[in-house]
């Protein structure tokens, strides 16, 4: 079963963060390729075709919004950014230029599995895969654009179903606020974030159980929305 | 008898004088008759005398009109370069004044005190350099010929029959602390104009045909000579003053002249100005300005010209309104205690004087014992008769109206024709007459006048419907009711302009008002410069711009937001003129007049806050009389604000100082204790599991979490110092976002679940809240904190309720819990920096959470308080102002 696991490569230059994800990884069977550079993780990236990145922003030669990019300019590969608190600007920036989800430094064992689950998952699946898609009571059937709550079906606007179906496409994934925007609003509301947030609003009214405290439709503070899977 | 002593007030003033002449540098005149007599000769003798006394002495710009003894005695003086001024295609040597200030030498030499600099010059004239250069303390020797100065020049120009234009104001030569006159009998200055040894000597044959007759020469040698006889007299009085020696003071004499735009009233000013030296009496120019007779622009210019050259020759200066201008001039000489008025000869014919009144005959026949002297001007170009305003046309609607008043007239008078005399009718049209007067000005009620005459001539006086008159006597009537109704209609007239006037005057006193108030309440800068553009703005009606120093170094910086106008490079160096001499500069000033705007200086005495540009739409009206002093009391009240705020923030900063050296300290040893405690128990576990690998899985479990929760517990606390640093080093902006509460509660939440297990959690938001304009990533950490301390200070399985109420203006969130409350009296100290809640309980928090949530809750504008509720338990208080509200999103259809 483990050789089926994939190969996962890590850019990262501080070494006790590489032995703990070595540790994790290797215990949990994946691949490991280890790269404490850009410079080193692109050449590496180039050669080995990894099937996930793990891509710490701070890293010494060049940051991790250029690893993105170069990244992005040949490959698909799912990446997942691990930043600490304050850099919410880059990461922000790095999603939008293709980075998959990021990982806040300090995290756990569970939410770094987690994440990389959904990644490779997203990665894996062909666009209109899924059709039907459930989570708690909640169940949105996309091609009869049909949305359910405890079997009663939910009227929402159609700007209230674009959105719920950008997030559900994505579920698991944070999607930024500009990344929604522009999917639901069109690309001249990219900074109208309020916007955003009313919509949210209402569709937490119509689906959550208690809007006041989200269990699916999950806020990630000053970069986006993450429809919670599993 | 006792001995006369000098009063204390005059020696005080005496005292007074010399340290202000002690700090500022001497100033010697040579002083002549007329050119060539030897005055740059005599002062550059002087100069080669004191420099082998050991001084050093500079020359600054001597003119030696190619003679050569006084080139060579230019030998051996060190001599600064001379600026190049490019003019009109040529380019001019102009002395150079900073070259000057930089050079500092012990004494400067500058010929020609009168001359006119070139245009582009700091200064228009050489004089205010040398005043420049003696404030900055160097001491300066200088030339002067007496036909250039300001009080001898009519009568320099009646001698010799030519207008000298370099002229100089007298105070410059009152100001000088030597003056050595260079004396030459006429004979041998022609005889060394004829040896060619004054100018080449073609020009010297065109010279002594003109300027230079002997008459003349005598003339103007008689002039110096007085004149430096005065000046010793002076110095005399003024020793004498100063040994307390009384006896010869005059009784007071008190000068007034009338001034007004005819080019005459310069001498009038001139010829006071020396009976006032004459006398040793003070002097007062007024001005009397007549609302209903608004000069043209050209008078209102001469006016100011007269004005000003009053006051550079040391005169008061008064502007008066009223209607009689030989009333106002009484009343006020008759309230300053005049001595002696002059007055202008009248030089318009005398049918005027019959028909119009003659102010110089008003004057006389009611100065009482004032004496008046009338003077005639010289028979200067008279250029244009002094003009009127002209008046704007009468408007079609105003004669339509008088008109339809007067045909009224005429039909209430029908009505009543028969029932009443005839000649009684013609009331009813001055009724008419009055109302028109009132409503629509001097031509509309000229015309109802008229008309009326017309209209009673033609419908009620016999023969009727005819302009013929049978009865004699209605000709009386029709000459009264046209008289009554020209004189109604001027008196209306000056009702109406008297009323103009005074609305402008109490707009003034209303903006000067409306602007301390303004002041009075501002509490920062910016709100400062706010209120001070939009009242000056309007009552100047021009652009403003405002320059700051900066408290630390002093250098002008334009603070934000941006001003009306640009400052480009010359401006910039007015302003910075302007700040370092305290003095106003730039447009319509004599000093840097090429600016685009006006600057003030905005300073106190000890300190200097700013400029301030002004950039008139019109630069005329800041011209006008009186305009500029309103300016600077303007310009006074900022500064009087500007003062205050930056004392507060002195006062504040250094506050702030101190409260950084105790945060210095509390963050050691919070961090000596506060970091060690979870390293010291994940050290203590890891070990633990590490070298003793037959523990029970419980135990194994028991350890691990203690190593997960206390590494929690270090991030937490990192996170806080990390965040408190932010917030102190004042780089904490906060990115805001308008955003639902709803969402931040549900966030903060989200994160706090493991810490908030044991706890119910109420939240209670109106549905109608209006959206938030917060830092989202902020105020999340600020419910995170408030939560967090509700979990850890409250009991397990009491309830945590989360409420808002708001409307369009602000918002107040409240996180309330049903622990033991907080320890009395530490309600307001629960904010500050570690401070800690003493309690047995033996938690420990950093004593950080909730002075971040202060920090956070204050760079959003808002407030934060606690206190203990009813029923036990504490409160949480956040008070967020809402300004503005978001765009709308598009409307979309359901």
């Amino acid at each position: 079963m483990t050789e089926l696991l994939p190969t996962v490569l890590l850019v990262e230059d501080e070494p006790q963060m590489r032995r703990f994800l070595r540790a994790t990884l290797q215990s949990h069977g994946y691949k490991m390729l280890e790269a404490t550079t850009a410079a080193e993780g692109i050449a590496m990236a180039t050669q080995w075709n990894p099937e996930l990145v793990l891509l710490d922003l701070g890293l010494p030669d060049a940051d991790g919004l250029e690893v993105t990019r170069r990244l992005r300019e040949f490959s698909a590969v799912p990446i997942l950014v691990i930043s600490a608190r304050g850099q919410e600007t880059d990461k922000v920036a790095a999603l939008d230029m293709g980075a998959d989800d990021y990982l806040q430094k300090p995290f756990g064992a569970g939410e770094l599995l987690a994440r990389m689950r959904v990644a490779l998952r997203h990665a894996a699946r062909t666009p209109d895969a899924e059709t039907v898609y459930e989570f708690g009571d909640v169940r949105v059937d996309l091609p009869r654009r049909q949305v359910c709550k405890a079997g009663e079906q939910v009227h929402l606007t159609p700007l209230e179903y674009k959105l719920l179906v950008t997030l559900v496409k994505n579920a698991g994934k944070v999607v930024t606020h500009r990344q929604l925007l522009r999917e639901v609003w069109g690309p001249n509301a990219a900074n109208e974030t309020h916007y955003l947030r009313v919509y949210m609003a209402q569709l937490r009214q119509k689906l959550e159980e208690d809007s006041a405290r989200p269990k699916f439709l999950a806020t990630e503070a000053g970069v986006g929305y993450r429809l919670r899977a599993e | 008898m006792p001995e006369p002593r000098a009063n204390p007030d005059q020696l005080l003033r005496r005292l007074q004088a010399e340290e202000a002449r002690a700090q500022r540098a001497k100033l010697k005149i040579f002083f002549g008759a007329a050119p060539g007599v030897g005055k740059t000769y005599a002062m550059l003798e002087a100069a080669q005398a004191a420099k082998t006394q050991g001084r050093d002495v500079v020359v600054g710009l001597v003119e030696t009109h190619a003679r050569q003894e006084t080139q060579a005695l230019l030998h051996g003086l060190d001599r600064l370069p001379l600026r190049a001024l490019p003019y009109r295609g040529q380019t001019l040597q102009e002395f150079d004044l900073d070259a000057a200030l930089r050079r500092r030498p012990d004494v400067l030499l500058v010929d020609e005190l009168a001359h006119t600099n070139v245009p582009g010059s700091r200064h228009p004239k050489r004089w205010h350099d040398v005043v420049e250069l003696l404030d900055s303390g160097i001491e300066v020797w200088t030339t002067l010929n007496v036909q250039h100065l300001e009080s001898l020049n009519d009568v320099v120009a009646q001698v010799t029959g030519v207008r000298v234009r370099e002229t100089l104001p007298d105070a410059a030569l009152e100001r000088a602390d030597e003056v050595e006159l260079v004396d030459l009998p006429p004979d041998a200055l022609l005889q060394r104009l004829k040896d060619g040894k004054v100018y080449a000597p073609e020009a010297a044959n065109r010279a002594t045909g003109g300027f230079f007759k002997r008459g003349n020469l005598l003339a103007l040698r008689e002039l110096a000579l007085r004149r430096t006889a005065e000046r010793v007299d002076e110095d005399v009085r003024a020793h004498r003053h100063a040994e307390g020696i009384e006896a010869t003071w005059p009784v007071a004499e008190h000068i007034l002249v009338c001034v007004g735009p005819t080019p005459s009233s310069a001498d009038l000013v001139r010829a006071a100005k020396r009976m006032a030296a004459g006398l040793r009496a003070r002097w007062t120019a007024l001005a009397v300005e007549v609302p209903q007779n608004r000069p043209a622009p050209q008078a209102q210019a001469a006016l100011v010209q007269h004005m000003r050259l009053a006051e550079q020759l040391g005169a008061q200066v008064v502007t008066l309104t009223g209607n009689s201008v030989s009333e106002e001039v009484l009343a006020w000489a008759r309230a300053q205690n005049v001595t002696r008025i002059v007055l202008g000869k009248p030089t318009h014919p005398r049918w005027r004087d019959v028909l119009f009144g003659s102010l110089l005959d008003e004057v006389v026949r009611g100065s009482g014992d004032i004496q008046i002297h009338a003077i005639a001007g010289l028979p200067a170009p008279m250029p244009d008769a002094p003009q009127r305003a002209r008046r704007p046309l009468p408007s079609l609607r105003e004669l339509t109206a008088a008109s339809l008043a007067i045909a009224s007239c005429t039909g209430i008078a029908a009505l009543l024709y028969g029932h009443v005399a005839t000649s009684e009718l013609a009331m009813v049209y001055l009724l008419g007459i009055v109302a028109v007067a009132t409503r629509f000005g001097r031509a509309a009620s000229l015309l109802a006048s008229i008309l009326s005459v017309a209209a009673f001539d033609f419908c009620f006086v016999p023969p009727h419907f005819t302009f013929a008159v049978s009865d004699v006597n209605y000709v009386a009537t029709f000459s009264v009711m046209f008289v009554v109704g020209v004189v109604i209609s001027t008196l209306t007239e000056r009702v109406r302009h008297q009323g103009m006037a005074a609305r402008r005057r109490e707009a003034r006193t209303a903006a000067l008002y409306g602007l301390s108030r303004e002041l009075a309440r501002a509490r920062d800068l910016p709100q400062i410069l706010m209120a001070s553009r939009t009242h000056i703005a309007s009552v100047f009606d021009a652009q403003l711009l405002f320059l700051v120093t900066e408290p630390t170094t002093g250098m002008l910086e334009q603070p934000a937001p941006r001003d009306d106008f640009q400052l480009d490079q010359r401006d910039a160096s007015v302003a910075a003129w302007v700040l370092e001499h305290d003095q106003l500069a730039g447009l319509t000033t004599d000093t840097l007049a090429a600016a685009h705007a006006l600057f003030l200086p905005l300073a106190t005495p000890n300190a200097k806050l700013g400029v301030l540009g002004v950039l008139p739409a019109d630069p005329a009206r800041l011209r006008e009389p009186g305009q500029r002093q309103l300016l600077e009391t303007f310009a006074q009240q900022v500064v009087g604000a500007m003062a205050r705020v930056r004392l507060t923030d002195d006062a504040h900063s250094s506050r702030v100082q101190a409260e950084r050296q105790e945060l210095r300290n509390s963050l050691l040893s919070t961090v000596s204790h506060d970091l060690r405690t979870p390293l010291a128990a994940i050290t203590g576990s890891a070990t633990t599991l590490l070298e003793h690998s037959h523990h029970d899985a419980e135990t194994r479990r028991d350890l691990l979490e203690t190593i997960r929760d206390e590494a929690d517990r270090l991030n937490r606390l990192v996170t806080n110092l990390l965040d408190m640093t932010r917030l102190e080093s004042g780089g904490l902006q906060p990115k805001r976002e308008w955003t639902p509460l709803e969402e931040i509660v549900g966030a903060s939440l989200d994160h706090l679940s493991r810490a908030l297990v044991n706890h119910t959690i109420r939240v209670d938001l109106p549905a109608n809240l209006p959206l938030l304009p917060v830092d989202v990533v902020l105020f999340e950490q600020v419910l995170m904190n408030l939560l967090d301390n509700a979990a850890k200070y409250t009991p397990p399985g009491t309830p945590i309720e989360i409420s808002a109420q708001g409307d369009a203006q602000q918002v107040v969130v409240e996180v309330a819990d049903r622990g033991p409350g907080l320890p009395a009296g530490s309600e307001a100290r629960i904010f500050d920096r570690f401070f800690r809640a003493p309690s047995g309980s033996g938690i420990r928090g950093t004593g950080l959470g909730l002075a971040i949530v202060h920090g956070i809750v204050t760079a959003h504008g808002g407030t934060v308080s606690a206190r203990n509720r009813e029923g036990g338990g504490a409160v949480f208080r956040l008070t967020l102002p809402v300004e503005g509200a978001p765009s709308a999103p598009p409307e979309e259809e359901a």
